[in-house]
């Protein structure tokens, strides 16, 4: 048996060689990978957050190019499932020209897969998670470029505070992203002097009678529902059916314009419907005008939320990837490099924000929305009223 | 025909509304009877306190206040597990199998309804139907669930149930289960095809949101929806139309024979195969209009849709005496109110404790316990009946 390794081992050694060594000169690609919900109920947000990437890609790798790159998107679509999410980064670690990630929608994927990236030393840049768990555990590789729930969620009830509520019933999905934001939002809610009548999670999608006896009983004010909008607008829907006439209040999961086709009118009946976001409409930023025109020349639609965010979080790795490369005189970049050149941007000019991280990875001051929605027509999502714009520091 | 026509008997129409009035009400005043004894228990507790200081009233008030409307919603969804309850139990009298696909032809059922509904809508019909038209075009999408559900089941039994008839039962089970995940993904397939997306919701028409009030007490209104109407209605209609077609046709008659015996029944001059497939036709009609129904009470449906609902029923088939067409019934209705019940209340008496959210866990102890005292269901000897 010793006999054979040591016969094959030189064997195998050489042959490493060889193939590292034809690598070196092949291998001028570069892939930057985007994770996001391209089936299911949150395609339509995923879809765009691929979108964005997609054209941040070919509009801004130029000078990549010029230094004899090529730039490539690998698409993936988690599902909105951790299980998927992390089998894909998987995949996304074991692809060596993949040198950055673009995503995740959901919090609850992106935590997880998230576990893959830093052990393997890639960078992954988020446009859309929002749970303090992602940047709280100080991964290097682990940045984001919107806000934080538990400001956001305390921003909902400062919200609710500011237009007179003073009892609530909250709700939410069981999933890291809703539990967390409804906690904050509770607590927050507590010490702003609202009474707090209920406080309950559910996984139903359709039935929500049972849950909504006890809420229509205690008459709350507001229901305030933590969690994604498949969930969020059938709830309210069923819960004007019943009679409810107060305010249905929401977090940025309710951001979609699917939102308005489930739930209609009964968006706008009683004291309305608004929700908390850290992705405002794409027209709210200054610098969208041509994201907006060509985004809807290329793919024939409105971008939706966070289309925008992921533009920048791939304009961002382009930068990262090209500073690196520079450094390194020409060549591909290895990835601990490109994850050092991401926090090492100062004032980065993105098209929603002038960026730079902290030391955490989150954005030193990040955007939070407050939007009524005004109208029952999906086309007409990316019109509603913004009710509240704050500019707020992520908590030490 | 016209003989058959001429011999309508009235008492196989009478009998089960009469049953149903009997269960709908005998379930709905035991659950609200044990209610009002727990909340008259529970005065001057700490559950009456919370509730004194968060909303201002007492338990027993509060308890009282909201039976009504708990007593509808549990009545509503009782009836829609009783409708799908029927096709597992159908299923089990002629066969002896669990139909672990049958949640899936209910969700079937519900995909082909509502998307008959938005292309009506899509056309533009929908938003210029009046009140009556709109119930027609309701009625028209309940007939496709019906018929695309009553296809399935059909065409499921012929390819994976049959070939399989004389083999061990645990073998047409496993087959039932692997039909469930196939027909899953073929409905998700569908719609990624067709439309790129899983869920879909009913369009808004009609008057089916719209309240009737039933009773004003006081400050207090007590009101239905029209869609919770629409809903017992129809399930009302089929359940007698089931029951006068098992037990008052010469066709039921036979469905009967071949449940007791296929093997004489056969040479009787019964085609074992024909009855077996008019079973699947019939039990997968009532699990689609089930699916339409539910479709347009709860608005949004989903591949997975079928799968709560469909083992739920499956429990309210067991509950009731799996075999047996009543114990369907009784099953479905008590499964309603019991997670109705512990829905709205669970929170309350608890002090937050468990919510709305461990209704189905109480739903299901209580269950466990049923089987335990009458391993064959509330109604499980009336082997007669077996259908």
């Amino acid at each position: 048996m010793r006999k054979h390794v040591s016969m094959i081992a030189p064997a195998v050694a050489s042959l490493c060689l060889l193939l590292a060594a034809g690598c070196e000169k092949e291998n001028k690609t570069i892939k930057i990978a985007t994770q996001s919900p391209l089936s299911g109920a949150m395609s339509v947000i995923g879809s765009d957050i691929k979108s964005g990437t997609q054209l941040a890609i070919e509009q801004l790798s130029d000078p990549l190019v010029k230094m004899g790159f090529k730039v490539e998107l690998a698409p993936f679509d988690d599902q909105g499932n951790p299980d998927t999410g992390v089998a894909n980064a998987k995949a996304i670690v074991s692809d060596p020209s993949v040198l950055g990630v673009v995503g995740h929608y959901n919090s609850g994927v992106q935590i997880p897969s998230s576990e893959e990236y830093h052990s393997a030393g890639l960078c992954n840049v988020s446009p859309a998670n929002t749970n303090p768990k992602v940047t709280e555990r100080g991964y290097l590789e682990v940045n984001r470029i919107c806000g934080r729930d538990d400001v956001q969620g305390a921003v909902g009830a400062q919200f609710a505070k500011s237009k007179g509520i003073k009892s609530a019933y909250v709700l939410h999905d069981k999933t890291a992203y809703g539990q967390g934001i409804a906690e904050y939002f509770q607590k927050e809610a507590l010490t702003q002097g609202i009474k707090v009548v209920g406080f309950a999670g559910t996984e139903e999608k359709a039935n929500f009678d049972a849950i909504l006896s006890p809420i229509i009983a205690a008459k709350p004010e507001v229901i305030y529902f933590g969690g994604m909008f498949d969930q969020s607008a059938v709830l309210f829907k069923q819960a004007r059916q019943k009679g409810f006439k107060g305010m249905c209040l929401s977090d940025d999961g309710f951001d979609s314009s699917d939102a308005a086709k489930i739930g209609s009118d009964a968006l706008l009946q009683g004291a309305g419907t608004y929700f908390s976001t850290v992705s405002g409409p794409a027209n709210v930023y200054p610098d969208t005008a041509k994201f907006v025109t060509d985004f809807k020349a290329k793919f024939g639609n409105n971008p939706q939320p966070f289309a925008a965010q992921s533009y920048d979080c791939a304009a961002i790795l382009l930068k990262a990837i090209e500073n690196a490369a520079v450094a390194n005189k020409g060549k591909l970049p290895a990835r601990a490099d490109v994850t050092k050149a991401v926090r090492d941007l100062k004032d980065f000019h993105g098209i929603t924000a002038t960026m730079t991280f902290n030391a955490k990875g989150d954005l030193a001051k990040a955007k939070y929305f407050i939007i009524q929605v005004t109208s029952a027509d999906p086309a007409k999502w990316s019109a509603n009223r913004i009710d509240q714009t704050l500019d707020i520091a992520p908590p030490q | 025909m016209r003989k058959f026509m001429g011999s309508v008997d009235l008492r196989q129409i009478l009998l089960p509304i009469g049953q149903m009035a009997i269960f709908v009400v005998g379930a709905g005043a035991l659950c609200s009877v044990i209610m009002v004894i727990l909340a008259l228990l529970c005065r001057g507790s700490g559950a009456d306190h919370l509730l004194q200081a968060t909303q201002g009233v007492g338990i027993f008030t509060y308890t009282v206040g909201n039976l009504p409307q708990v007593l509808i919603d549990g009545m509503t969804i009782g009836f829609v597990y009783a409708a799908i309850a029927l096709g597992y139990t159908m299923v089990y009298g002629v066969l002896q199998f669990i139909n672990f696909a049958h949640s899936e032809i209910f969700a079937i059922g519900a995909f082909c309804g509502v998307e008959a509904l938005i292309a009506l809508n899509g056309l533009g019909i929908l938003a210029k139907a009046g009140t009556i038209g709109s119930f027609g075009y309701f009625g028209l999408a309940l007939l496709i669930g019906m018929a695309a559900s009553g296809g399935m089941a059909v065409l499921v039994e012929r390819v994976a149930y049959r070939p399989l008839r004389n083999s061990p039962t645990l073998v047409p089970l496993i087959s039932a289960i692997g039909v469930s995940f196939a027909l899953q993904d073929i409905i998700r397939m569908t719609e990624s095809l067709t439309t790129g997306q899983f869920y879909r919701v009913i369009p808004t028409f009609g008057n089916f949101d719209a309240h009737l009030v039933l009773l004003r007490i006081g400050g207090r209104v007590i009101d239905i929806q029209v869609k919770s109407v629409v809903v017992i209605v129809a399930a009302v209609a089929m359940l007698v139309a089931l029951n006068y077609l098992v037990k008052a046709t010469k066709v039921g008659k036979a469905i009967r024979a071949v449940a007791q015996d296929k093997h004489t029944a056969a040479l009787m001059g019964i085609g074992v195969n024909a009855i077996i497939s008019l079973t699947f036709l019939v039990g997968g009609s009532l699990g689609g209009a089930a699916g339409v129904l539910y479709a347009l009470k709860f608005t949004r449906i989903d591949p997975f849709v079928g799968f709560m609902p469909g083992i739920k029923a499956f429990a309210a088939a067991v509950l009731g005496g799996i075999g047996n067409l009543t114990g369907a019934l009784l099953g479905g209705m008590v499964l309603g109110m019991i997670e109705s019940f512990a829905g709205a209340y669970l929170g309350t008496y608890t002090m937050g404790a468990f919510g709305a959210e461990y209704k189905d866990m109480v739903a299901f102890l209580i269950l466990i316990l049923v089987i335990i005292f009458r391993p064959n269901g509330l109604l499980g000897e009336q082997v007669s009946q077996k259908a």
